[in-house]
């Protein structure tokens, strides 16, 4: 039972953090039919820029709070990423609109490994540790399960972004006018909406979510590395299409499922699998998932899209 | 007269919507048989359901004397009902003959062992294949045209190149949507006389269109759908004096005078 | 080889036949002339053939089917794997090449099934996160199988495998005949490309036939091939199983002539460099494919020689490694190739269709 909840934790955790990024991954979809493979990068980007400026602080102010330090730190990486994911739809995504189909998507997944390539160049290949401002040493046990305080700090802030993701797309101007675009470019447009700006917006949206993501990320298991951001990329994608592509409720439910599905799953793999797999398979049940939902119900669970739009 | 296809009651929702309701109608062997409706009427749906791009939800098809697969396009091909759309749709990158050629796939035998040992059989039924899809265009028109890519072709050459691509399956019905959409006037001449050709050559032909004169001088008879059910069936002349058909293109709201 | 000949620059269209020529001196020779600038280059151009070979494939199922593959190396690696199995310390079994090849081949073609099966009705970006989730998943399993029963040797790999040994005669050594003495490598190099010029010259059957048109059609448009009675489904499989296959005979050349495979050698990055090439070089063309793995196995190796020194020079110490100019190339050939050229760098026409069969051009007219 105690296991049982730890996993519960555990997965909520992480699960928050994917949903973080598939709302990225849902939201370009929605309104382009792309999946911005690069997505995932941009979480590492916004890890190891935070990181960087998390070691200049500690340079010039030793004695800095760790909150504010933090604070900074995204204050830093998030411009970073939405001027990063602006650039790639302004130099890359947009002229390729109108192009093939297959041509946006290679794209996308070149510019994921220049994005990984120039992270190397600059951070270089090794894992670096990711200072952990907020403790993760565990709190008193409640009824015997382990909860820490930058799991907590992660559930607060990601369930925070989202109601402000959700007001921010149901009750402003700029919200209205993505919906709108999303249903339909032509019409929008000529309804007066400037869809160019609509869907940068949303790469520049979406790459501030990836950023916060990143710090969760890192701050959580306490190391950031080039690579990063590729697996959870994928993960996340995997929720998004769990939930359903192109609903932002969706890609929280997807989230949050995959993530408590990983936690158990590798909590007892070892014993449904009698001892064959271990928990190193952990990475192959996004996949899993991914492949059943889009044969069985390519909808999602709370999808409106098919799931053959390419 | 042969009875080559009869629909019996053929029914098809999407969601709440009734979009064919109990369609029953015959077709004989050797005719040009015209199907028309205001839009929405149910034509192009009734022809997805026949040429197994959805399912019905009741009803059947007998075609020569047995019943049809539903939802499994490339039987009812085999079959030989073939089809033509209504926003043509040809492979865009292959030439006029590639795309022809294409169209006799399901005609040609050659298994993947002969084509990687380039058998006597397969270079062949290569031959046998260009020649035949070399025919084909010289039949519709646009012989001149085997080597061009096909989305660069004119807009009535593409249609007259669907036709082709269809009759390459070798169909004993040809179902066309809308062939003279978005033709002039003397491009429709042409195609009036290439259907004629086709009927004349033992090919049946099934026509959706919304050109009344075209269908009317050229079909021996008429069925009409309104909102999915059918209104009449009979030759073009009771057909066009019938106030049902007269109410569905004037009244209930309908802007379509075709 | 016509689209390669036509692919010539200046001289394919003003003189075939030269031009003809001029790619079989220059295959024949390029091991000679590599062995001027030393050893390693041989060993380069064997590589190239090899990612020749598994463009060729992927070319299949990407160009000419447009079924975006990106697990295409996991068939490499089945077929790298089997032969590691079955010709080595290992298990303790060594099978004859000849036995082997084969068996590597049936099982990546297998594979291919196993993957097209669950999704065959998954189109452009859901089809490419899925095949690079089986290529992961492939990966993963090589590396931990080694537990609770040890087969695959986890991520240490596998080594000494079996050379190739063709009736008798050994690959690895050197030949010797007379006072005449012939380098392992160049006998590699003569087997590869031979197999090149086979796969080649298969792959050119299928993309002229029924099945090659088949995919044209299913690629350029689904439902109007369904339409026409084209089995989409078994049109898929046979995309990814004999696309496989080519991957998977790829594979097993590629154990015995490194004589060691670990899962390191199949990486995403593997993966994504085969597909460069094919973007690079045009997809769904023969001659693309061939190009494209040609400059781009041989690019990252010349500026290994190149920059490294220059590096050197300028700052006293290497910023960029080798391995990091690799990926930059390809991830930038990629980008630029989409934005800049999205046919690729040979635009050249595929045919499906023999232009000689045509009436008219027996008849010669005027």
């Amino acid at each position: 039972m105690e296991t049982l909840l730890q996993q519960l934790i555990n997965g909520l955790t992480i699960g928050s953090v994917y949903a973080l990024v598939a709302l990225g991954y849902t939201m370009v979809y929605g309104i382009l039919g792309l999946i911005n493979f690069a997505h995932g990068d941009l979480v590492m980007v916004g890890a190891l820029s935070a990181l960087q400026t998390m070691m200049f602080l500690m340079g010039v102010a030793p004695g800095m709070s760790p909150i504010a330090m933090l604070t900074l730190a995204l204050l830093v990486a998030m411009p970073v990423c939405m001027m990063l994911g602006f650039t790639m739809e302004r130099l890359a995504y947009r002229r390729l609109r109108n192009a093939p189909r297959l041509a946006p998507l290679i794209t996308a997944i070149g510019m994921s490994f220049l994005l990984q390539t120039i992270a190397m160049i600059l951070w270089g290949r090794s894992y670096h540790t990711f200072p952990q401002l907020i403790s993760t040493t565990p709190l008193q046990p409640i009824a015997g399960v382990f909860i820490t305080p930058v799991q907590i700090a992660i559930l607060i802030t990601s369930a925070l972004i989202m109601v402000a993701l959700i007001l921010l797309v149901t009750r402003t101007r700029v919200g209205r006018a993505m919906r709108a675009t999303a249903e339909n470019h032509k019409v929008a447009s000529l309804m007066g909406v400037d869809t160019n700006a609509v869907i940068a917006m949303t790469f520049v949206v979406g790459a501030a979510l990836a950023a916060v993501a990143g710090v969760m990320f890192a701050s959580n298991y306490g190391i950031a590395h080039y690579g990063m951001g590729f697996m959870p990329g994928l993960k996340a994608f995997t929720a998004a299409v769990l939930g359903g592509i192109g609903n932002l409720g969706g890609a929280m439910l997807g989230g949050i499922t995959l993530g408590l599905v990983e936690s158990f799953g590798a909590g007892y793999i070892e014993d449904l699998s009698f001892g064959f797999l271990n928990s190193s398979y952990q990475d192959i049940f996004a996949f899993i998932i991914l492949g059943l939902v889009l044969i069985f119900r390519p909808t999602g669970l709370l999808g409106e899209r098919v799931s053959d739009r390419a | 007269m042969i009875t080559l296809l009869e629909a019996r009651g053929i029914g098809k929702r999407f969601g709440g919507l009734t979009a064919l309701d109990d369609v029953s109608l015959t077709i004989n062997k050797g005719e040009v048989y015209g199907l028309i409706g205001p839009n929405g009427a149910g034509k192009t749906t009734l022809f997805n359901v026949l040429t197994g791009a959805y399912m019905p939800d009741g009803g059947e098809f007998v075609f020569n004397g047995s019943q049809l697969p539903t939802g499994k396009p490339h039987k009812v091909v085999g079959r030989g009902i073939a089809r033509t759309f209504q926003n043509i749709r040809l492979f865009r990158e292959l030439t006029a003959l590639e795309n022809v050629m294409a169209g006799h796939h399901i005609r040609t035998r050659a298994g993947i062992w002969g084509i990687l040992t380039q058998s006597r059989f397969t270079r062949e039924e290569e031959r046998l294949t260009t020649e035949r899809a070399y025919e084909l265009l010289d039949y519709v028109g646009i012989a001149h045209l085997a080597e061009a890519v096909s989305k660069n072709l004119s807009y009535g050459d593409q249609r007259r190149l669907e036709i082709a691509r269809a009759l390459a399956t070798e169909p004993h019905l040809l179902a066309l949507d809308e062939p003279a959409a978005g033709m002039n006037a003397t491009e429709t001449a042409q195609l009036r006389r290439l259907i004629d050709q086709i009927r004349h050559d033992g090919v049946t032909v099934l026509l959706i269109e919304h050109d009344v004169k075209l269908v009317m001088g050229l079909c021996d008879r008429v069925a009409v759908l309104d909102f999915g059910r059918k209104i009449a069936e009979d030759v073009p002349s009771v057909v066009q004096r019938d106030p049902k058909v007269i109410e569905a293109y004037l009244g209930g709201g309908h802007k379509h005078v075709a | 080889m016509n689209e390669l000949v036509a692919a010539v620059p200046w001289l394919g269209r003003r003189n075939p036949m030269a031009a003809r020529w001029l790619i079989i001196v220059l295959a024949l020779a390029a091991p000679l002339i590599a062995m001027m600038f030393g050893r390693s280059w041989v060993r380069v151009l064997d590589f190239a053939l090899l990612y020749m070979m598994l463009a060729l494939g992927l070319n299949v199922v990407v160009g000419f089917a447009g079924l975006l593959d990106l697990g295409y190396i996991a068939f490499y690696a089945v077929g790298a794997y089997t032969f590691a199995f079955l010709a080595s310390p290992h298990f303790g079994v060594h099978w004859p090449f000849w036995a082997v090849l084969p068996l590597g081949a049936a099982f990546a073609a297998l594979a291919g099934i196993a993957l097209g099966f669950p999704v065959l009705r998954l189109r452009g970006d859901y089809l490419a996160i899925v095949t690079l989730g089986f290529g992961e998943i492939i990966r993963i399993f090589m590396n931990n199988l080694n537990y609770p029963i040890n087969i695959t040797n986890g991520p240490q790999g596998i080594n000494m495998i079996d050379p190739i040994v063709l009736f008798g005669w050994d690959l690895s050594r050197t030949l010797k005949i007379g006072d005449f003495t012939i380098n392992s490598l160049y006998l590699y190099y003569y087997f590869f490309l031979l197999c090149v010029a086979g796969s080649i010259l298969l792959i050119q059957r299928l993309q002229i036939s029924r099945i090659g048109r088949a995919w044209a059609a299913m690629r350029d448009d689904e439902l109007a091939a369904k339409a026409i009675g084209i089995n989409i489904r078994n049109m898929k499989l046979l995309a990814f199983s004999l696309g496989a296959t080519f991957g998977g005979v790829a594979g097993c050349l590629f154990g015995a002539f490194q004589g060691f495979v670990s899962p390191e050698s199949f990486s995403l990055m593997e993966s994504i460099a085969v597909l460069t090439m094919v973007v690079f070089g045009g997809m769904g063309n023969i001659a693309g494919a061939v190009v494209g793995a040609l400059v781009l196995a041989l690019l990252p190796e010349v500026l290994r020689d190149i920059a490294v020194p220059i590096q050197q020079m300028l700052f006293d110490r290497v910023l960029l490694d080798p391995e990091v100019l690799r990926m930059l190339l390809l991830s930038l050939a990629m980008i630029l190739m989409m934005l800049l050229r999205p046919v690729g760098l040979i635009p050249a026409k595929a045919r499906y269709a023999h232009p000689e069969h045509l009436p008219r051009k027996k008849e010669a007219r005027p």
